[in-house]
């Protein structure tokens, strides 16, 4: 066997694998990081995608990351800068005026109706301090249901803060915890447009509509981002999503964490049930005595680990976690600004949302059940240019927009649809910008199908797998593995498949770290 | 077929015709689906037949997967718990399987009949299974019980029906080997194998020649006093041979509803066939630890005082404490004891010495409760030299 020179190898440099190995390597471990690709980032990247403009070309806002982390790893000091926080939210709409909101209550604009306002703001505050719950929860390693103590102090402390919520809000939070977002917002609010951009907010980055079960729960996950300990707004870091990872980068290797760009891992090996290191796509082995995957848990432990080496029984758990991605990225290169109706220039810098009531969420998310795309999809607009002068030449702009619902696998086959979609896309957003169309230079369509072979995420999935009530914590991605900690002993996971999923959050990736951290003291 | 599965009539096996004719009792039962009969005659004459002549049992509902592909031989590695790497081609191993906590899902045999060509046999259905463990390998599972009719002739005589039928190259067969042999045109596999603890043979065919070879056969034995054997005298032999029946004798862990049910191959008395050498395989993680010391539970063989079988009995320690069950019990003609096959809390090894069986016995239909003594005793209870003798004794 070859002599063992790394403590820990960090497979993936996605947000995660970089906050993962930057907190192992503040432990004194010696850390390699190896990425597939030629730069850092993942699914949180900043790339050129025509000549003269740049793009995040998946995650495009920044609202999760845990500030904690940071704070921790000096983010700012390895060059993070923010180019805008506390964007708005605007809801687009044809028939009436746009409505914005903001995490600072007073900035929101537009016509509200009477009374509105007020339940608006009943419903968030509650939200939040349900989101709270979670956030917690989010920030450590979920327990295991077994005996030990650790494990019981964690159930009884989680236990613990949803009664400490009080009796009124511990009784709501169970009662809709399993519910749809649909059915809350027609109890809670009455504006389409409000309930419309909040359905999406719920729904974005999974497969469901709003009327399926689990999407308040999915809602929650994203507004642990309003959570008193999280950032609170919506934030665009200078130079792109992929700029914060550019911070991480320089942060972990600053703590000592060795990171190797292009360099694709091929196989985790292991010897007796413990893992020895990692096979890279030249042929090169290189030990370690722990191997952290920030790949998603179906690729590392089904393609790198491989099936032989683990049970059948978790086999079947891991190969039916739904991995199919719905979110498409769409990019304009535009020469001049669009004119969204209705829409003031402090709003244009916001986040646009394309989704005017529930119903139409819901129509857009039939489609993927039968295999098609949504032919009026909704859609999450930014043109981060308007902020950050380092994505487009002077006076020009890139429009990056998340697009829901489009399948992985489409029924009558992606090849000669992807420029009818994309056409489609843009035909959508003309609806509510009419002069776009005409200033429009260059596009760039990434269907979940091209994330996943772009940036190695199995069905270009979000969340590296399906999130919900029961993929969620001491059951994500299956129970079993749920502890970062995987069968074969000395392999973990630390990205978005694991607790607590996706978004640009950091979280998983520093929990991993404390996991592994755990087992390698006696 | 879209009837509900209760109304659908259990299927006749290919030797149907020949097991209907010779079946005087008219009881039959439901085996995989098929229709499988108890008893021909009677079962003392069959059960006698079975350890002084020869019997044919038909053994066609067994659930048969071929398993093949260059990847077999690490899947099977996966699949069981016992070192498949040792078993060479023209050999059969008796193996268990279990699932991820350790607990066996069935028990069966392997024949090796390729390098890379496996044939598993079993009690039990469990293509999803074996389907889903071979996630990650180049190797190809297919149920292929229909493509075989099979016999059991078992019995002293055993040796000199195959002869008499021709099949001489099975003097140097020894016991879990298995030939090809030329039969009417066409091939056999004879495998020295069976149920019944004593020297036999199973025989397995294709369908088209199962009513031929029911029908050779019967002539060959006629004068080695062969008869037909149904299951009932099938389960007097196999538990004086100390073999384990799932359903019988330990839940199938897929089965059991209740987790706690489940049982592992070491609680089975099955240690001997688990290997930790040889790579993972699924359930090791847990059997490791179990191996640490948790197993609850063993299995023993027990000879009981007097000749009331011990069916479904509770054992005692000291005729107060509950120790353990009976799960198999007979009182055995051929070794003139009363025994019983018993499941025991593990870790009671200071008190076998004082081990009590409660016995509920109806005597014409007035029931009365025994509490008698019974020692633990090796199995098999019944293990006769000519089981392993090779070349087996003419007769
Ligand atoms: C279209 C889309 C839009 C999104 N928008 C947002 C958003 O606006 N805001 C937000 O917060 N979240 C957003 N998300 C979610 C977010 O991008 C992801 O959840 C998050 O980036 C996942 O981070 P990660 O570090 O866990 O994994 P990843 O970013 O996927 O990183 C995994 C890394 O591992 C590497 N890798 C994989 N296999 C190998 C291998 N075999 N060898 C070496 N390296 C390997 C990959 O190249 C990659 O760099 C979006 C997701 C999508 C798909």
């Amino acid at each position: 066997m070859k002599s063992v020179r790394y403590d820990a190898i960090v497979v993936g440099g996605g947000h995660n694998g970089l906050v993962c190995a930057n907190y192992l390597a503040r432990a004194r471990q010696r850390v390699l990081l190896l990425e597939a690709a030629d730069q850092v980032g993942g699914a949180a990247a900043t790339e050129s995608f025509a000549p003269g403009f740049r793009v995040s070309s998946c995650a495009h806002l920044v609202y999760l990351f845990d500030p904690s982390i940071s704070a921790e790893l000096k983010l700012a000091d390895h060059g993070l800068v923010w180019s805008a926080v506390d964007l708005p939210s605007v809801a687009l709409s044809q028939e009436r005026a746009v409505l914005s909101i903001s995490s600072d209550p007073t900035l929101s604009a537009g016509e509200w109706m009477s009374g509105e306002h007020k339940r608006f703001d009943a419903l968030m505050a509650r939200m939040t301090r349900f989101a709270s719950v979670l956030q917690n929860l989010y920030t450590r390693v979920p327990p295991r249901l077994r005996n030990r103590r650790g494990d019981i102090v964690a159930l009884v402390q989680a236990a613990w803060r949803i009664r400490r919520l009080g009796r009124d809000d511990m009784r709501e939070l169970l009662r809709i915890a399993g519910m749809n977002i649909a059915d809350l917002l027609d109890d809670e609010l009455n504006d389409d447009r409000l309930k419309g951009m909040l359905a999406f907010d719920a729904v974005l980055g999974t497969r469901l509509g709003p009327r399926a079960p689990n999407t308040v729960f999915t809602w929650l996950h994203r507004l642990v981002s309003r959570a008193p300990a999280a950032h609170g707004g919506i934030m665009h870091p200078l130079g792109g999503v992929g700029a914060l990872c550019d911070a991480l980068s320089r942060s972990a290797q600053a703590a000592g964490v060795e990171i190797r760009t292009g360099a694709r891992v091929e196989s985790i090996m292991c010897d007796a049930d413990r893992v020895t290191g990692v096979r890279v796509a030249d042929g090169e082995e290189i030990g370690a005595r722990q191997v952290i995957s920030n790949a998603d848990p179906q690729q590392t432990l089904l393609s790198l680990l491989g099936a032989r080496e683990l049970d059948t029984e978790f086999v079947r758990r891991v190969r039916d976690v739904p991995m199919a991605g719905t979110a498409a990225k769409l990019h304009l290169a535009i020469d001049d600004l669009p004119t969204f109706v209705g829409v003031d220039p402090e709003q244009a810098r916001g986040r646009l949302v394309i989704a005017p009531n529930i119903d139409y969420v819901e129509r857009a998310s039939n489609a993927i059940k039968y295999g098609e795309y949504a032919p009026q999809p909704v859609i999450e607009i930014t043109i981060p240019s308007l902020h950050d002068s380092t994505l487009a030449p002077p006076g020009k702009h890139v429009l990056s927009a998340i697009v829901q619902y489009a399948p992985y696998t489409l029924r009558a086959g992606w090849g000669a649809h992807r420029d009818e979609f994309a056409d489609c896309v843009i035909a959508v957003l003309a609806e509510y910008a009419p002069d776009l169309p005409d200033k429009i230079v260059e596009r760039q369509l990434l269907l979940p199908v091209d994330i996943e072979q772009r940036y190695g995420m199995t069905g270009g999935h979000w969340h590296h797998g399906e999130l919900g009530l029961e993929r969620f914590w001491m059951w994500r991605p299956t129970p079993g593995a749920a502890q970062y900690q995987m069968p074969v002993e000395g392999l973990f996971l630390c990205g978005a498949g694991c607790h607590p999923g996706g978004g640009v959050m950091g979280l998983a990736g520093r929990n991993a770290a404390r996991a592994v951290l755990a087992t390698a003291r006696p | 077929m879209n009837e509900p599965h209760y109304l659908q009539p259990l299927l006749p096996t290919p030797f149907h015709s020949r097991t209907q004719a010779a079946c005087c009792t008219a009881l039959w039962s439901g085996w995989a689906g098929y229709q499988s009969a108890r008893c021909y005659t009677h079962v003392e004459f069959e059960y006698f037949a079975a350890r002084n002549q020869a019997t044919l049992f038909d053994l066609s509902p067994m659930i048969k997967y071929r398993i093949a592909g260059s990847d077999s031989l690490p899947y099977l590695n996966r699949l069981m718990t016992r070192d498949v790497g040792k078993l060479a081609v023209g050999r059969v191993a008796y193996t268990v399987w279990c699932n991820d906590v350790g607990k066996v899902l069935d028990d069966g045999t392997l024949f090796r009949l390729d390098d890379n060509e496996y044939l598993l046999c079993a009690q039990d259905r469990h293509l999803p299974w074996l389907q889903d463990s071979a996630i990650g390998f180049d190797l190809e599972v297919e149920d292929v019980s229909e493509r075989f009719a099979a016999l059991a002739l078992q019995g002293p005589t055993s040796y000199a029906i195959v002869q008499r039928m021709g099949f001489d190259d099975l003097m140097s067969l020894r016991p879990f080997g298995w030939r090809r042999v030329k039969y009417r045109g066409a091939e056999l596999i004879v495998s020295r194998t069976g149920f019944s603890g004593d020297l036999g043979y199973e025989i397995w065919s294709a369908p088209d020649q199962a009513e031929s070879l029911w029908d050779d056969l019967m002539a060959a034995g006629a004068d080695f006093g062969l008869m037909p054997m149904g299951s009932d005298a099938l389960e007097l032999l196999r538990i004086e041979a100390g073999y384990l029946l799932p359903n019988a004798d330990f839940m199938p862990a897929d089965h059991a509803t209740r987790a706690s049910r489940g049982r592992s191959p070491f609680e089975l008395g099955l240690g001997w066939l688990v290997d930790f050498n040889k790579g993972h395989f699924v359930g090791r993680r847990a059997l490791q630890a179990e191996r640490a010391g948790s197993g609850r539970y063993t299995f023993v063989g027990l000879d009981i005082d007097g000749n009331k079988p011990a069916h479904e009995s509770l054992i005692y320690h000291r005729r107060r404490e509950l120790i353990g069950h009976v799960t198999s019990a007979m009182w055995s003609p051929t070794c003139k004891r009363n025994i019983a096959i018993a499941e025991l809390q593990a870790g009671r090894e200071a008190m076998l010495d004082d081990l009590w069986v409660e016995i509920y016995l109806k005597k014409e239909l007035k029931w009365e409760k025994l509490m008698v003594r019974c020692r633990v005793v090796p199995r098999p209870f019944f293990d006769p030299p000519r089981r392993l003798a090779t070349p087996p004794a003419a007769y």
